[in-house]
């Protein structure tokens, strides 16, 4: 150790610049021990140094606001304790944004990982044209959020859309889908499935793809069919791969907010940071855009950014300890 | 087909009885396959045509000859080039930026040995599962500040690292490279800069390539943050999307038009590097 701190003094520059130990490093035992020693700190730094300033600073200091009554114009913001919280959770649109973010994160999140599996299960044949499908499953996702509800909204359109023009073909009603609870957030959990659903399966299919073909063989030989060799054989093996979806998914569609902002763009400008003209979209996201970016509220926003981080972690506990359970068919 | 026997010879007949043993596969995954294609279609058929043929019953299923026209309507009623150039820039920047920064801590983190390594590997991965909007309303504060906001600042410097990218890069270099390659360095009198650039760039490559090609569909894509911190008249191209596509006129032609010009680049690159990319999704995913 001592060695080790003499060396600056010994040399000059103390920090040679990494580049320099390409002038024969070797033949100083000083420079040599110096460059193992500082390097991989300097290598790592610039990641830590630049995720500490605008990453991990934001992260503590919007504790720090949201007890303060902090807006953009005032001067003094003086220290209120818990009373942005308060208000919070006294605040029924807080509560009604809680509601259609769980309602849509459930409606989104769960047929899309369903049938994620599903594909992924049949992607895991010996099939043609394997690329192809891949690639196209994956096309959505290479697609905007933004793109993806402008495309949408078109299609969901009320007077000339085309899933409205398909219903009508039926004989069912024209749905203005805007308009209420349900079908806004059926379109806006649509949007989603679409954009995430091949994503899901292609990570699945990877994880399929560890598992060892015997098996499979074995349990064909059994006669298992294939939905029961995918319940007793493939999900308790990609459990772990399983979890992971879960959880980033889960936190994922907590954070919804581009959805319904444009999604209620389309009805007026009004409507897009409310979710809708009677809140009916509105996430729990696009509330914290509203209180912190139309009405600049910063205080009483990070209050609401720290519940929603809570709620997240509340969430996603939860679904993880449901998947755990989920074992399949092996122990059956 | 008709009358072949089931045994033909080869690969391809392997196939085709796979084909015919799950005919039911094929049909699952080609309706699939069409709805995950469908919109992206539709937005280019909207985009080819005006609007009174969109208001038809049926509408059009073919594109139309209008596409150019559209165009220079997206360009004239938006910032729409600036918009492009600006993409360019962020999404540039920000792609070598997170590619070189991942592959050095990647490197440092996967075979160099240094005091609370581990510990700090292990924040990175939790940092990766804390929601971003979390610090929005610290980091806007800090970009008043900074007197960054309405410039292109404040949508680069945030996202020139990354946790994802160093994970990434950490798990492919611990697997790709060799420790005895870098030992033989080290005996041949190597510093550690030089064995990052002579042998730990060229073993990077492929993995670089693909966090480089999802970083720049990442920032090329990026929504939020822009909106909130840039102005309408100096946007990226998603926030003049959005603007083109909002409002209480409903010219759909016109939102669409701007959609495909601002996605056709991104699925362009996909269908010619489609292949390397998902199998770096795939790559990342068995480990995460």
């Amino acid at each position: 150790m001592p060695v080790v701190r003499r060396a600056p003094a010994a040399e000059s520059p103390p920090h040679p610049p990494p580049g320099e130990s390409r002038t024969r490093a070797a033949t100083s035992p000083w420079r040599h021990r110096l460059d193992r020693l500082v390097s991989p700190y300097a290598y790592i730094a610039p990641f830590f140094l630049l995720f500490a300033a605008f990453g991990v600073f934001p992260l503590i200091y919007t504790a720090w606001v949201s007890l303060h009554d902090w807006n953009l114009l005032s001067s003094a913001n003086p220290f209120i304790g818990l009373d942005n919280y308060r208000e919070l959770f006294s605040d029924g649109y807080f509560w009604n944004a809680a509601f259609n973010t769980l309602s849509i994160g459930v409606l989104s999140a769960a047929p899309q990982l369903a049938l994620a599996l599903v594909l992924a299960h049949l992607l895991n044949r010996p099939l043609r044209a394997q690329t192809l499908f891949r690639i196209t499953l994956l096309l959505p996702n290479v697609t905007s959020v933004v793109a993806v509800v402008v495309i949408f909204s078109q299609l969901f359109g009320r007077d000339f859309g085309l899933v409205n023009a398909l219903l009508d073909l039926v004989g069912i009603d024209r749905v203005y889908w805007q308009a209420n609870v349900a079908s806004s957030h059926v379109a806006i959990a649509t949007m989603i499935m679409w954009r995430w659903t091949g994503y899901n399966a292609l990570i699945y299919l990877a994880a399929m793809q560890a598992v060892p073909r015997e098996i499979y063989e074995a349990a064909t030989i059994d006669g298992a069919s294939a939905a029961r060799q995918l319940w007793g054989i493939t999900i308790p093996m990609i459990r772990p791969t399983i979890i992971f979806t879960v959880i980033v998914t889960t936190i994922g569609s907590m954070q919804i907010i581009a959805e319904p902002l444009l999604f209620g763009a389309q009805v007026s400008n009004g409507a897009a940071t409310t979710g809708g003209t009677d809140r009916q979209f509105q996430t729990l996201a696009l509330y914290l855009y509203e209180k912190g970016f139309r009405s600049f509220e910063f205080g009483y926003a990070s209050a609401a950014a720290w519940v929603m981080f809570l709620l997240v972690v509340l969430v996603v506990g939860f679904n993880y300890l449901v998947v755990r359970r989920m074992r399949g068919g092996l122990d059956v | 087909m008709r009358g072949k026997p089931p045994d033909a010879r080869g690969n391809r007949g392997a196939r085709m009885r796979a084909l015919r043993k799950h005919p039911l596969t094929y049909l699952t995954l080609v309706a699939v396959a069409f709805f995950s294609a469908f919109p992206v279609y539709w937005s280019v058929i909207v985009a080819s045509h005006d609007n009174a043929a969109m208001a038809e019953m049926p509408p059009p299923l073919l594109p139309g000859g209008n596409f150019l026209a559209n165009v220079s309507r997206v360009f004239d009623t938006t910032p729409f080039a600036l918009a492009l150039v600006n993409s360019f820039v962020v999404a540039g920047t920000i792609t070598v930026s997170v590619t070189f920064f991942s592959t050095l801590a990647g490197f440092a983190f996967a075979k160099l040995r240094f005091r609370g390594r581990n510990a700090l590997l292990l924040l990175t991965v939790v940092t990766m599962m804390v929601p971003t909007q979390l610090g929005i309303i610290p980091l806007y504060m800090l970009m008043i500040k900074l007197e960054w906001t309405g410039k292109l600042y404040a949508v680069i410097v945030p996202a020139l690292v990354n946790a994802f990218g160093v994970f990434f890069m950490t798990q492919y270099l611990s697997r790709a490279l060799p420790t005895e390659l870098l030992e033989a360095g080290r005996i041949d009198g190597c510093g550690t800069w030089r064995l990052f650039r002579h042998i730990v760039v060229p073993a990077a490559r492929p993995a670089a390539a693909v966090l480089g090609m999802l970083t720049f569909m990442t920032a090329w894509n990026d929504y939020f943050w822009p909106l909130v911190v840039l102005t309408p008249d100096d946007p990226t191209v998603q926030v003049a999307l959005s603007q083109l596509a909002s409002g209480y006129v409903r010219d759909f032609t016109l939102g669409l038009t701007g959609t495909a010009v601002a996605t056709l680049p991104l699925v362009l690159i996909f269908v010619l590097l489609g292949k390397q990319i998902i199998g770096g999704i795939m790559q990342g995913a068995v480990k995460g």
